[in-house]
Protein backbone atom coordinates (compact mmCIF):
# COMPACT_ATOMS: atom_id res chain seq x y z
CA UNK A 1 0.00 0.00 0.00
CA UNK A 2 1.03 3.32 -0.76
CA UNK A 3 2.32 6.13 1.86
CA UNK A 4 0.73 8.43 3.32
CA UNK A 5 2.67 12.00 3.17
CA UNK A 6 1.01 13.11 6.25
CA UNK A 7 3.08 10.83 7.97
CA UNK A 8 6.30 11.96 7.03
CA UNK A 9 8.37 14.65 7.61
CA UNK A 10 10.48 16.14 4.73
CA UNK A 11 12.87 19.34 5.60
CA UNK A 12 15.35 20.95 3.26
CA UNK A 13 17.67 23.30 6.00
CA UNK A 14 19.37 24.17 2.86
CA UNK A 15 23.06 24.48 3.99
CA UNK A 16 25.79 21.59 4.90
CA UNK A 17 25.96 23.19 8.05
CA UNK A 18 22.21 23.63 9.16
CA UNK A 19 21.51 19.56 7.58
CA UNK A 20 24.96 18.63 9.91
CA UNK A 21 23.72 20.32 13.34
CA UNK A 22 20.09 18.76 12.70
CA UNK A 23 21.69 15.40 12.39
CA UNK A 24 23.92 15.58 15.89
CA UNK A 25 20.43 17.21 17.60
CA UNK A 26 19.27 13.53 17.61
CA UNK A 27 21.47 11.14 16.00
CA UNK A 28 19.43 8.55 13.84
CA UNK A 29 16.29 10.81 13.47
CA UNK A 30 16.70 12.38 10.18
CA UNK A 31 17.39 10.41 7.16
CA UNK A 32 19.26 12.04 4.37
CA UNK A 33 17.23 11.96 1.20
CA UNK A 34 19.21 13.36 -2.14
CA UNK A 35 17.43 12.69 -5.76
CA UNK A 36 15.19 10.08 -4.18
CA UNK A 37 16.06 7.30 -6.59
CA UNK A 38 16.07 4.50 -4.10
CA UNK A 39 14.12 6.18 -1.24
CA UNK A 40 11.39 7.10 -2.99
CA UNK A 41 10.78 3.93 -4.43
CA UNK A 42 10.51 2.30 -0.57
CA UNK A 43 8.06 5.04 0.35
CA UNK A 44 5.96 4.52 -2.98
CA UNK A 45 5.61 1.24 -1.95
CA UNK A 46 4.70 2.03 1.31
CA UNK A 47 7.90 0.35 2.73
CA UNK A 48 10.14 3.74 3.98
CA UNK A 49 10.55 3.41 7.53
CA UNK A 50 12.20 6.22 8.63
CA UNK A 51 9.50 9.18 9.07
CA UNK A 52 11.69 11.73 9.18
CA UNK A 53 13.74 13.05 6.21
CA UNK A 54 16.51 15.69 5.57
CA UNK A 55 17.18 16.68 1.76
CA UNK A 56 20.68 16.71 0.77
CA UNK A 57 19.25 17.62 -2.41
CA UNK A 58 21.53 19.84 -4.12
CA UNK A 59 23.32 21.29 -1.63
CA UNK A 60 26.14 22.94 -3.07
CA UNK A 61 29.00 21.56 -0.08
CA UNK A 62 27.95 17.95 -2.21
CA UNK A 63 28.08 19.21 -5.56
CA UNK A 64 31.11 19.04 -8.26
CA UNK A 65 34.00 17.45 -8.74
CA UNK A 66 37.51 18.64 -8.00
CA UNK A 67 40.51 17.56 -10.35
CA UNK A 68 43.94 18.30 -8.18
CA UNK A 69 46.83 17.02 -9.29
CA UNK A 70 46.92 13.69 -7.63
CA UNK A 71 43.29 13.07 -7.22
CA UNK A 72 40.07 13.93 -7.66
CA UNK A 73 37.29 14.53 -5.32
CA UNK A 74 34.22 13.77 -6.17
CA UNK A 75 31.15 15.18 -3.99
CA UNK A 76 28.59 12.94 -2.64
CA UNK A 77 25.81 14.88 -4.24
CA UNK A 78 27.25 14.22 -7.60
CA UNK A 79 25.03 12.46 -9.53
CA UNK A 80 25.41 9.66 -12.41
CA UNK A 81 24.91 12.07 -15.35
CA UNK A 82 27.60 14.29 -14.33
CA UNK A 83 29.99 11.44 -13.47
CA UNK A 84 29.51 9.69 -17.01
CA UNK A 85 30.52 13.27 -18.85
CA UNK A 86 32.85 14.59 -16.91
CA UNK A 87 36.16 14.12 -19.13
CA UNK A 88 38.89 13.45 -16.30
CA UNK A 89 36.41 10.29 -14.71
CA UNK A 90 35.75 9.09 -18.34
CA UNK A 91 39.51 8.88 -19.16
CA UNK A 92 40.99 8.00 -15.79
CA UNK A 93 38.74 6.05 -14.46
CA UNK A 94 36.40 4.59 -17.12
CA UNK A 95 35.16 1.60 -14.84
CA UNK A 96 33.41 4.41 -12.87
CA UNK A 97 31.88 6.52 -15.85
CA UNK A 98 30.57 3.25 -17.96
CA UNK A 99 28.75 2.11 -14.38
CA UNK A 100 27.41 5.52 -13.83
CA UNK A 101 26.24 5.47 -17.95
CA UNK A 102 24.76 2.04 -17.04
CA UNK A 103 22.67 2.74 -14.09
CA UNK A 104 18.82 3.15 -14.48
CA UNK A 105 18.07 5.13 -17.79
CA UNK A 106 18.52 9.11 -18.05
CA UNK A 107 16.03 10.47 -15.49
CA UNK A 108 17.30 8.21 -12.54
CA UNK A 109 21.00 9.20 -13.59
CA UNK A 110 20.05 12.73 -13.47
CA UNK A 111 19.16 12.26 -10.05
CA UNK A 112 20.83 9.12 -8.29
CA UNK A 113 24.10 10.12 -7.03
CA UNK A 114 27.13 8.71 -5.98
CA UNK A 115 26.69 9.55 -2.16
CA UNK A 116 23.28 7.83 -2.66
CA UNK A 117 25.08 4.65 -3.97
CA UNK A 118 27.36 4.16 -1.52
CA UNK A 119 25.07 4.89 1.44
CA UNK A 120 22.36 2.71 0.77
CA UNK A 121 24.91 0.12 0.41
CA UNK A 122 23.46 -2.54 -2.31
CA UNK A 123 25.53 -5.29 -3.04
CA UNK A 124 24.38 -5.05 -6.58
CA UNK A 125 25.09 -1.13 -7.19
CA UNK A 126 26.89 -0.96 -10.43
CA UNK A 127 29.26 1.90 -9.08
CA UNK A 128 30.78 0.20 -6.17
CA UNK A 129 33.09 -2.71 -7.62
CA UNK A 130 34.94 0.67 -9.43
CA UNK A 131 35.09 2.30 -6.09
CA UNK A 132 36.78 -0.92 -4.68
CA UNK A 133 39.37 -1.55 -7.47
CA UNK A 134 40.16 2.29 -7.47
CA UNK A 135 40.85 2.33 -3.90
CA UNK A 136 38.54 4.70 -2.82
CA UNK A 137 38.88 6.78 0.04
CA UNK A 138 35.53 8.36 1.69
CA UNK A 139 35.38 11.46 3.73
CA UNK A 140 32.79 11.49 6.18
CA UNK A 141 31.07 14.81 8.31
CA UNK A 142 29.50 15.89 11.19
CA UNK A 143 29.44 18.74 13.69
CA UNK A 144 32.27 16.94 15.55
CA UNK A 145 34.54 17.83 12.15
CA UNK A 146 35.73 15.53 9.14
CA UNK A 147 37.12 12.17 8.61
CA UNK A 148 38.72 9.98 5.93
CA UNK A 149 38.23 6.19 5.94
CA UNK A 150 39.17 3.27 3.08
CA UNK A 151 35.95 2.51 0.92
CA UNK A 152 37.28 -0.87 1.36
CA UNK A 153 35.55 -1.96 4.99
CA UNK A 154 32.86 0.95 4.56
CA UNK A 155 30.07 -2.34 4.28
CA UNK A 156 30.06 -3.77 7.44
CA UNK A 157 27.02 -6.13 6.42
CA UNK A 158 24.41 -6.57 3.99
CA UNK A 159 23.01 -2.55 3.35
CA UNK A 160 24.96 -1.57 6.55
CA UNK A 161 28.00 0.76 6.61
CA UNK A 162 30.26 2.53 9.13
CA UNK A 163 28.37 5.94 9.29
CA UNK A 164 27.35 6.95 12.62
CA UNK A 165 23.93 8.63 13.21
CA UNK A 166 25.32 12.13 13.15
CA UNK A 167 27.10 12.05 9.98
CA UNK A 168 26.76 12.56 6.37
CA UNK A 169 28.87 10.80 3.23
CA UNK A 170 30.72 14.57 1.93
CA UNK A 171 32.90 13.11 -0.97
CA UNK A 172 34.89 10.20 -2.26
CA UNK A 173 38.55 10.85 -3.33
CA UNK A 174 40.37 8.71 -5.97
CA UNK A 175 43.66 8.69 -6.84
CA UNK A 176 45.05 9.49 -9.95
CA UNK A 177 47.30 6.61 -10.62
CA UNK A 178 45.66 4.19 -12.94
CA UNK A 179 46.15 5.85 -16.57
CA UNK A 180 48.89 2.90 -17.25
CA UNK A 181 46.50 -0.07 -16.58
CA UNK A 182 43.61 -1.89 -18.39
CA UNK A 183 40.37 -1.19 -17.12
CA UNK A 184 37.69 -3.67 -17.44
CA UNK A 185 34.29 -3.94 -16.65
CA UNK A 186 31.20 -6.03 -17.58
CA UNK A 187 27.12 -6.03 -15.77
CA UNK A 188 25.26 -9.06 -16.52
CA UNK A 189 21.73 -8.29 -16.21
CA UNK A 190 18.50 -9.33 -18.02
CA UNK A 191 18.29 -6.32 -20.22
CA UNK A 192 21.14 -3.90 -21.31
CA UNK A 193 19.02 -0.90 -19.52
CA UNK A 194 17.18 -0.40 -16.11
CA UNK A 195 18.36 -3.49 -14.84
CA UNK A 196 19.43 -4.13 -11.61
CA UNK A 197 23.07 -6.90 -12.00
CA UNK A 198 22.70 -10.60 -11.55
CA UNK A 199 26.53 -10.14 -11.65
CA UNK A 200 29.18 -7.50 -12.30
CA UNK A 201 32.99 -7.31 -13.13
CA UNK A 202 35.39 -4.23 -12.12
CA UNK A 203 38.92 -4.66 -12.44
CA UNK A 204 42.04 -3.25 -13.69
CA UNK A 205 45.53 -4.65 -14.06
CA UNK A 206 49.07 -4.61 -15.80
CA UNK A 207 51.15 -7.16 -17.66
CA UNK A 208 54.84 -6.55 -17.96
CA UNK A 209 57.57 -9.11 -19.19
CA UNK A 210 54.96 -11.78 -19.70
CA UNK A 211 53.64 -11.67 -15.81
CA UNK A 212 50.99 -9.72 -14.42
CA UNK A 213 52.07 -6.97 -12.12
CA UNK A 214 48.97 -5.18 -10.85
CA UNK A 215 45.82 -6.99 -10.61
CA UNK A 216 42.44 -5.68 -8.96
CA UNK A 217 39.49 -7.22 -9.43
CA UNK A 218 35.64 -6.49 -7.70
CA UNK A 219 32.47 -7.77 -7.96
CA UNK A 220 28.53 -7.12 -7.27
CA UNK A 221 25.85 -9.04 -6.27
CA UNK A 222 27.72 -11.80 -5.50
CA UNK A 223 28.07 -11.35 -1.55
CA UNK A 224 26.41 -9.06 1.17
CA UNK A 225 28.83 -6.59 0.46
CA UNK A 226 30.06 -5.44 -2.89
CA UNK A 227 33.33 -8.09 -2.66
CA UNK A 228 37.05 -7.39 -3.92
CA UNK A 229 38.37 -10.69 -4.90
CA UNK A 230 42.04 -10.91 -2.77
CA UNK A 231 42.37 -14.36 -2.81
CA UNK A 232 41.77 -14.36 -6.54
CA UNK A 233 44.22 -11.70 -6.97
CA UNK A 234 47.03 -13.63 -5.26
CA UNK A 235 46.15 -16.43 -7.05
CA UNK A 236 46.94 -14.58 -10.21
CA UNK A 237 49.69 -11.87 -9.05
CA UNK A 238 53.24 -12.12 -10.54
CA UNK A 239 52.65 -15.15 -12.95
CA UNK A 240 52.11 -15.71 -16.82
CA UNK A 241 48.30 -16.40 -17.60
CA UNK A 242 48.41 -19.53 -19.45
CA UNK A 243 45.16 -22.01 -18.92
CA UNK A 244 46.86 -23.49 -15.87
CA UNK A 245 46.25 -19.86 -14.26
CA UNK A 246 42.89 -19.19 -15.50
CA UNK A 247 42.02 -22.85 -14.13
CA UNK A 248 43.88 -21.37 -10.79
CA UNK A 249 41.27 -17.89 -11.01
CA UNK A 250 38.53 -20.14 -11.54
CA UNK A 251 38.78 -22.20 -8.46
CA UNK A 252 39.47 -19.03 -6.58
CA UNK A 253 36.73 -16.69 -7.46
CA UNK A 254 34.14 -19.37 -6.61
CA UNK A 255 35.71 -20.07 -3.16
CA UNK A 256 35.79 -16.29 -1.97
CA UNK A 257 32.38 -15.40 -3.05
CA UNK A 258 29.36 -15.89 -1.53
CA UNK A 259 26.19 -15.71 -4.04
CA UNK A 260 22.87 -16.42 -2.90
CA UNK A 261 19.63 -17.41 -4.79
CA UNK A 262 17.22 -14.46 -5.25
CA UNK A 263 14.48 -12.71 -7.21
CA UNK A 264 17.39 -12.20 -9.68
CA UNK A 265 19.19 -15.42 -10.12
CA UNK A 266 20.27 -18.33 -8.60
CA UNK A 267 23.93 -18.72 -6.83
CA UNK A 268 24.55 -21.59 -8.99
CA UNK A 269 24.25 -19.37 -12.55
CA UNK A 270 26.22 -16.45 -10.40
CA UNK A 271 29.38 -18.42 -9.46
CA UNK A 272 29.65 -19.67 -12.85
CA UNK A 273 29.36 -16.44 -14.64
CA UNK A 274 31.58 -14.90 -11.50
CA UNK A 275 34.37 -17.20 -12.84
CA UNK A 276 33.55 -16.79 -16.50
CA UNK A 277 33.82 -12.76 -16.14
CA UNK A 278 37.35 -13.37 -14.21
CA UNK A 279 38.56 -15.62 -17.21
CA UNK A 280 37.12 -12.78 -19.77
CA UNK A 281 39.18 -10.32 -17.98
CA UNK A 282 42.65 -12.16 -17.29
CA UNK A 283 42.17 -13.17 -20.97
CA UNK A 284 41.87 -9.36 -22.31
CA UNK A 285 44.45 -8.90 -19.89
CA UNK A 286 46.68 -11.35 -21.29
CA UNK A 287 45.90 -9.81 -24.89
CA UNK A 288 46.27 -6.12 -23.59
CA UNK A 289 43.26 -5.72 -25.35
CA UNK A 290 41.40 -2.32 -24.03
CA UNK A 291 37.81 -2.43 -22.90
CA UNK B 1 14.74 28.57 7.63
CA UNK B 2 16.80 27.10 10.10
CA UNK B 3 13.06 26.01 12.03
CA UNK B 4 11.73 24.61 9.08
CA UNK B 5 11.95 20.96 10.46
CA UNK B 6 9.76 22.37 13.24
CA UNK B 7 6.89 22.29 10.47
CA UNK B 8 5.60 19.11 9.55
CA UNK B 9 2.15 19.76 8.00
CA UNK B 10 0.73 20.74 5.37
CA UNK B 11 1.83 24.13 3.40
CA UNK B 12 1.74 25.85 0.43
CA UNK B 13 4.82 25.26 -2.28
CA UNK B 14 5.17 27.57 -5.13
CA UNK B 15 6.45 26.30 -8.95
CA UNK B 16 6.35 27.16 -12.25
CA UNK B 17 4.33 24.81 -14.14
CA UNK B 18 4.33 25.10 -18.36
CA UNK B 19 4.99 28.66 -17.74
CA UNK B 20 2.04 29.17 -14.99
CA UNK B 21 3.59 30.35 -11.22
CA UNK B 22 1.46 27.71 -9.39
CA UNK B 23 0.82 27.47 -5.10
CA UNK B 24 -0.67 24.62 -3.53
CA UNK B 25 -1.24 23.62 -0.44
CA UNK B 26 0.59 20.03 0.06
CA UNK B 27 2.82 17.85 2.34
CA UNK B 28 6.32 18.06 1.71
CA UNK B 29 6.27 14.31 0.88
CA UNK B 30 4.24 14.33 -1.52
CA UNK B 31 4.90 13.05 -4.79
CA UNK B 32 5.41 15.89 -7.52
CA UNK B 33 3.29 13.13 -9.76
CA UNK B 34 0.35 13.36 -7.61
CA UNK B 35 -0.30 17.15 -6.98
CA UNK B 36 0.48 17.34 -10.75
CA UNK B 37 -2.19 15.14 -11.72
CA UNK B 38 -4.60 15.57 -8.77
CA UNK B 39 -4.14 19.08 -7.87
CA UNK B 40 -3.22 20.66 -10.89
CA UNK B 41 -5.44 18.32 -13.10
CA UNK B 42 -2.51 18.25 -15.29
CA UNK B 43 -3.35 14.25 -16.16
CA UNK B 44 -1.33 14.18 -19.34
CA UNK B 45 1.50 12.72 -17.42
CA UNK B 46 1.01 9.35 -16.53
CA UNK B 47 1.94 7.05 -13.62
CA UNK B 48 3.40 3.73 -14.87
CA UNK B 49 5.14 1.66 -12.25
CA UNK B 50 5.34 4.25 -9.55
CA UNK B 51 8.99 3.37 -9.05
CA UNK B 52 11.23 5.06 -11.23
CA UNK B 53 11.50 1.64 -14.11
CA UNK B 54 9.11 3.13 -16.81
CA UNK B 55 9.43 6.39 -17.15
CA UNK B 56 6.01 7.21 -17.63
CA UNK B 57 6.03 10.25 -15.34
CA UNK B 58 9.08 12.00 -16.62
CA UNK B 59 8.96 15.65 -16.65
CA UNK B 60 11.50 18.23 -17.04
CA UNK B 61 12.02 19.89 -13.70
CA UNK B 62 14.69 22.95 -14.54
CA UNK B 63 15.62 21.38 -17.38
CA UNK B 64 16.46 17.71 -16.30
CA UNK B 65 14.62 14.90 -17.37
CA UNK B 66 13.25 13.06 -14.14
CA UNK B 67 11.06 10.64 -12.83
CA UNK B 68 7.84 12.69 -11.32
CA UNK B 69 7.32 9.50 -9.43
CA UNK B 70 10.10 9.97 -7.29
CA UNK B 71 10.26 13.68 -6.67
CA UNK B 72 9.29 14.63 -2.96
CA UNK B 73 7.21 17.78 -3.91
CA UNK B 74 9.43 20.00 -1.55
CA UNK B 75 12.35 19.70 -3.72
CA UNK B 76 10.35 20.84 -6.73
CA UNK B 77 10.01 24.36 -4.51
CA UNK B 78 10.14 27.12 -7.08
CA UNK B 79 11.69 24.60 -9.61
CA UNK B 80 10.22 25.18 -13.23
CA UNK B 81 8.27 22.47 -14.51
CA UNK B 82 7.56 20.96 -18.16
CA UNK B 83 5.07 18.70 -18.33
CA UNK B 84 3.32 17.02 -21.96
CA UNK B 85 0.63 19.97 -21.48
CA UNK B 86 3.44 22.85 -22.13
CA UNK B 87 5.33 21.70 -25.18
CA UNK B 88 2.66 22.57 -27.90
CA UNK B 89 2.38 26.32 -29.03
CA UNK B 90 -0.17 27.15 -31.72
CA UNK B 91 0.76 24.46 -33.46
CA UNK B 92 2.12 20.84 -32.39
CA UNK B 93 5.78 20.51 -31.25
CA UNK B 94 7.87 18.88 -33.76
CA UNK B 95 8.12 15.75 -31.43
CA UNK B 96 4.34 15.43 -31.36
CA UNK B 97 3.95 15.90 -35.23
CA UNK B 98 6.91 13.38 -35.65
CA UNK B 99 5.21 11.02 -33.27
CA UNK B 100 2.17 11.18 -35.43
CA UNK B 101 3.38 11.05 -38.61
CA UNK B 102 5.19 7.67 -37.80
CA UNK B 103 2.92 5.93 -35.78
CA UNK B 104 4.72 6.32 -32.64
CA UNK B 105 1.83 6.22 -30.42
CA UNK B 106 -0.43 3.29 -29.55
CA UNK B 107 -2.26 3.33 -26.35
CA UNK B 108 -0.45 6.22 -25.51
CA UNK B 109 -0.24 5.46 -22.01
CA UNK B 110 4.02 5.59 -22.45
CA UNK B 111 4.23 8.82 -24.98
CA UNK B 112 3.97 11.79 -23.11
CA UNK B 113 7.46 10.03 -20.99
CA UNK B 114 9.03 9.20 -24.47
CA UNK B 115 8.36 12.60 -25.77
CA UNK B 116 9.73 14.50 -23.09
CA UNK B 117 12.66 12.28 -22.97
CA UNK B 118 13.32 12.76 -26.83
CA UNK B 119 12.88 16.18 -25.73
CA UNK B 120 15.64 16.30 -23.42
CA UNK B 121 17.67 14.18 -25.94
CA UNK B 122 17.74 16.59 -28.91
CA UNK B 123 18.09 19.65 -26.48
CA UNK B 124 21.65 17.61 -25.53
CA UNK B 125 22.51 16.04 -29.03
CA UNK B 126 20.76 17.29 -31.52
CA UNK B 127 22.41 14.87 -34.26
CA UNK B 128 21.64 12.14 -32.24
CA UNK B 129 22.59 8.13 -33.93
CA UNK B 130 20.17 5.67 -33.74
CA UNK B 131 22.37 4.33 -30.62
CA UNK B 132 22.10 7.42 -28.52
CA UNK B 133 17.92 7.83 -29.54
CA UNK B 134 18.11 3.73 -28.22
CA UNK B 135 19.77 5.23 -24.81
CA UNK B 136 18.37 8.63 -24.56
CA UNK B 137 14.95 6.13 -24.44
CA UNK B 138 15.82 3.12 -22.33
CA UNK B 139 14.11 4.69 -19.10
CA UNK B 140 10.92 4.74 -21.04
CA UNK B 141 8.92 1.48 -21.75
CA UNK B 142 6.21 0.90 -23.84
CA UNK B 143 4.32 -1.97 -22.91
CA UNK B 144 2.82 -1.96 -26.47
CA UNK B 145 6.00 -2.78 -27.87
CA UNK B 146 6.46 -0.31 -30.48
CA UNK B 147 9.80 1.16 -30.20
CA UNK B 148 10.81 0.90 -34.11
CA UNK B 149 8.36 3.58 -34.67
CA UNK B 150 9.09 5.22 -31.76
CA UNK B 151 12.88 5.22 -32.71
CA UNK B 152 11.84 6.50 -36.02
CA UNK B 153 9.56 9.45 -34.62
CA UNK B 154 12.44 10.74 -32.88
CA UNK B 155 14.68 10.08 -35.95
CA UNK B 156 12.50 12.23 -37.69
CA UNK B 157 11.92 15.09 -35.28
CA UNK B 158 15.98 15.53 -35.12
CA UNK B 159 15.75 15.79 -39.09
CA UNK B 160 13.36 17.86 -39.08
CA UNK B 161 14.52 20.29 -36.64
CA UNK B 162 18.24 20.20 -37.43
CA UNK B 163 16.56 21.53 -41.63
CA UNK B 164 14.86 23.92 -39.77
CA UNK B 165 17.47 25.68 -38.19
CA UNK B 166 19.21 25.33 -41.21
Amino acid sequence: MRSNPRDYQLVAPGTLHAVLSLLAEAPGKWLPIAGGTDLMVLYGAGKLAARNLVSIWSLPELRGIEVLPDQVRIGAGCTYAELREHPVIAREFPLLARAASWTGGTANQNRGTIGGNIVNASPAADSLPALLVYEAELILVSVRGERRVPYLGFHTGYKTTQLAGDELLRAVCLARQFSECLHHTRKVGARSAQAIAKVAIAALGGVAGGRVQEVRIALASVAPVPLRLFETERAVKGKSIDKCLLAAARRATVSEIRPIDDIRSTARYRSAVSSNLVEEFLRRLSAGAPI
Amino acid sequence: MSNSHEISGRREFCFTVNGERKTVPAYPMERLLDVLRHQLRLTGTKEGCGEGECGSCAVLMDGILVNSCLVPLLQAQNANILTIEGLAGAGLHNLQQAFLHCGGTQCGICTPGMILAALYLLKKNPFPTIEDIREGLSGSLCRCTGYMQIFEAVEEAARRQTSDEV
